[in-house]
């Protein structure tokens, strides 16, 4: 029970009045970008990262992950009146949500995704702090050949296991690896991938990548497709109070989508899409309301899916804080926070930085209570957002993303790669590439590699290390599974059902 | 049996702009390939040095970008309401022009000029028809942006007429 020790350590460091300032201000700010369309979390939390120069590692944690905790529940805002999904992890909350809204049951539909996501986020949060020391105890025993074959697990789920398109998937993490190479190579000195360009030598900042990513290339995404027309804002009507048959059809959802949640984002492979989809379906198939799914909106379909998304968001957090592996945009930023503090995120930081993970385990609790305060009574004030005009969104956030690039070194040249990286970024986008690998490719690439490294130099060059040790070759065919069995599978299933064609679309 | 033969016949035909996305891979491969065969090597790291990553990345994209072209070939992989969208190519156009305008403008003029101007085409870009209102706006937002973001963060942006005549007006009145 040394775990509740360490909790209670935490609510003191968490409950100091400037700590709490600090997840007040995330949280809000969290709510805030969570509602707008075009800003999330990952974009936010880099524009942010400067801060790491002027507070202590706490603060800004504790801010963070306050933009974190509150861009998803802020993100369930719009998927239910706007029915555009902030985020790929509201996708399914639209779908029902939407609805409900639609046929004048928007409150209790924000309702339940307020509470879910609380209840979620709580039981997600207490999954991090009993969980962690566990997986901490595994970690301890992992060698840098162990690391690098977990880190290969984690590309390959992250990129080609989860989402539409191994090899698009694939692609972006790749364009990722490349842009986390440029530089000079800290073993050797060499630079790779300059150019010849001075300004290249330091690398690519990562709030270069995130804004020129998600921002720049958002924006350019969002003009071109004017055409594609425009979601109306549903009216909040209805009480916010849920009645009793509401209550009793939302509770056992909340449960079983946080227990579908928190294991699979703590799995090393993350993605809150897949745990939504599983809870919407479960919802689905359990309902007594069944003839409410797709036509008036069933609360379930809300409620499972959203605290299935808020405690897989919590259960990132346990692989990021215990072995240094990010497995979302948002967590790779986050480390990239820990390394301008010089912390390497591993196994021992739970001892050597105990102040900082359990103050920001305990701030996570507030932070919950936080957001449903702000996310209930305060419904109508983020709902208001809304209802900022899509020109001068988005041309502030392009201020906005000025300000982070251009004030890194007050040069054009960043400002310039800023603009080639939204041109790829609105390719991606246009193209149906995902994002977030790239992110996770340019942060924990180069660990990899650092890793990789260690290990050849170690086995003084033996490839065989890899696999000659049982815990890293179990990594290693987990990954060969994730990436070839799909397409074995699919190819199975195109034999049986010869004649018929098989699903398309998997380039 | 018909409209299988269309769903067979149709996806083959080798889709345009995915293929443009392919050959993009393709070629971003092959610079890879050439920057790391710039990379000097020294003969003490010959074992595991800093062009394997390199080369391994090399050889992934060179992978990926066939698969990208194959899958072009084969019809390519957009969704229907995305190619039955046109690209608005005008609205595109001014929010680039704002971005070149912010990215030649900022030195000469400073942070918030530029992101005046800025703003100022890309909400019309975005459709907006009243530029005198996005002036004020973004002339709020830019310097909101100076003082509160990048002061609290202790960023440095460079600051040109608008910022030292805001910040000469501020010390006036304080002091």
């Amino acid at each position: 029970m040394e775990t509740l020790t360490y909790l209670a350590h935490g609510f003191t460091i968490a409950f100091s009045p400037t700590n709490l300032l600090w997840c007040l201000l995330g949280t809000t700010l969290g709510t805030a970008i969570g509602v707008l369309p075009g800003l999330g979390p990952a974009l936010t939390i880099a524009l942010l990262l400067p801060i790491t120069y002027q507070v202590a590692p706490e603060a800004s944690f504790i801010l963070f992950a306050g933009i974190y905790y509150g861009a998803m529940y802020g993100g369930s805002t719009t998927s239910i009146l706007l029915n555009t999904p902030g985020e790929s992890a509201t996708i399914v909350t639209a779908l029902e949500g939407n609805r409900m809204a639609r046929s004048g049951r928007g409150g209790a539909a924000l309702a339940t995704a307020a509470i879910g996501s609380f209840m979620a986020g709580t039981i997600g949060t207490l999954g991090i702090a009993f969980l962690a020391p566990v997986v901490v105890k595994f970690a301890l025993a992992f060698g840098p050949a162990e690391y690098f074959s977990l880190m290969v697990l984690a590309f390959v789920t992250v990129s080609a296991v989860l989402g539409s398109s191994a090899v698009r998937g694939l692609s972006s993490l790749f364009i990722g690896f490349v842009i986390g190479m440029i530089g000079v190579d800290l073993q050797t000195g060499q630079p790779r991938f300059t150019f010849g360009v001075t300004e290249l030598l330091d690398g690519v900042d990562v709030i270069i990548v995130a804004v020129g990513l998600f921002a720049v290339g958002e924006t350019l995404y969002v003009a071109s497709r004017r055409y594609a027309g425009k979601d109306e804002i549903v009216p909040l009507k209805g009480s916010l109070y849920m009645t009793a048959q509401e209550w009793a059809r939302s509770w056992k959802a909340w449960i079983r989508g946080a227990f579908i949640g928190f294991p699979i984002g703590a799995m090393p492979a993350g993605g809150a899409e897949i745990p939504t989809f599983l809870s919407y379906a479960l919802e689905k198939r359990l309902s007594k309301h069944k003839e409410e799914f797709g036509t008036v909106g069933a609360i379930e379909g809300v409620a499972g899916p959203e605290a299935a998304n808020n405690a897989s968001a919590a259960g990132v957090l346990v692989p990021m804080l215990t072995l240094g592996l990010p497995t979302s945009a948002t967590a790779a930023i986050m480390l990239s926070a820990f390394q301008s503090y010089g912390i390497n995120p591993g196994p021992l930081l739970l001892t050597t930085q105990a102040n900082l993970v359990w103050g920001l385990i305990a701030s996570l609790f507030i932070a919950n209570v936080i957001l449903i305060v702000l996310n209930l009574p305060l419904i109508g004030l983020w709902v208001k957002l809304l209802r900022i005009p899509a020109p001068q969104l988005y041309a502030g956030i392009l201020v906005f993303a000025t300000v982070g690039t251009y004030g890194i070194s007050q040069s054009p040249i960043d400002l310039l790669i800023l603009y080639l990286l939204g041109a790829i970024g609105f390719l991606m986008r246009r193209f149906d590439f995902p994002t977030a690998p790239a992110i996770i490719g340019m942060i924990l690439g180069p660990l990899a590699e650092q890793q990789f490294r260690r290990a050849m130099t170690i086995a003084n060059g033996d490839w065989t290390v890899f696999y000659k040790q049982p815990l890293s070759l179990t990594l290693l065919t987990l990954a060969a599974i994730g990436l070839i069995g799909p397409h074995v599978w699919n190819y199975v299933q195109s034999r049986r059902l010869k004649g018929q064609r098989a699903a398309p679309g998997d380039a | 049996m018909s409209t299988q033969d269309q769903g067979e016949a149709a996806p083959r035909r080798p889709a345009i702009p995915e293929l443009l996305i392919g050959l993009g891979m393709l070629a971003a491969s092959a610079v890879v390939l050439w920057q790391t065969l710039a990379i000097p090597v020294s003969p003490l790291y010959s074992k595991v040095g800093p062009t394997v990553f390199p080369y391994i990345t090399a050889a992934g994209m060179l992978v990926l970008s066939l698969l990208l072209l194959f899958a072009a070939l084969r019809g390519g992989w957009q969704p229907e309401e995305e190619k039955a969208t046109p690209t608005d190519w005008w609205s595109m156009f001014f929010v680039v022009a704002g971005l070149l305008a912010n990215l030649f403008l900022i030195r000469p003029l400073g942070f918030t000029a530029a992101s005046v101007i800025m703003f100022v085409l890309v909400c019309y870009g975005f459709g907006s028809r009243r530029p005198l209102r996005d002036m004020i706006t973004g002339l709020i937002l830019a310097l909101s942006a100076y003082f509160g973001f990048a002061k609290v963060l202790g960023v440095n942006i460079g600051a040109g007429y608008v910022e030292n005549l805001v910040s000469s007006a501020i010390r006036s009145i304080g002091g």
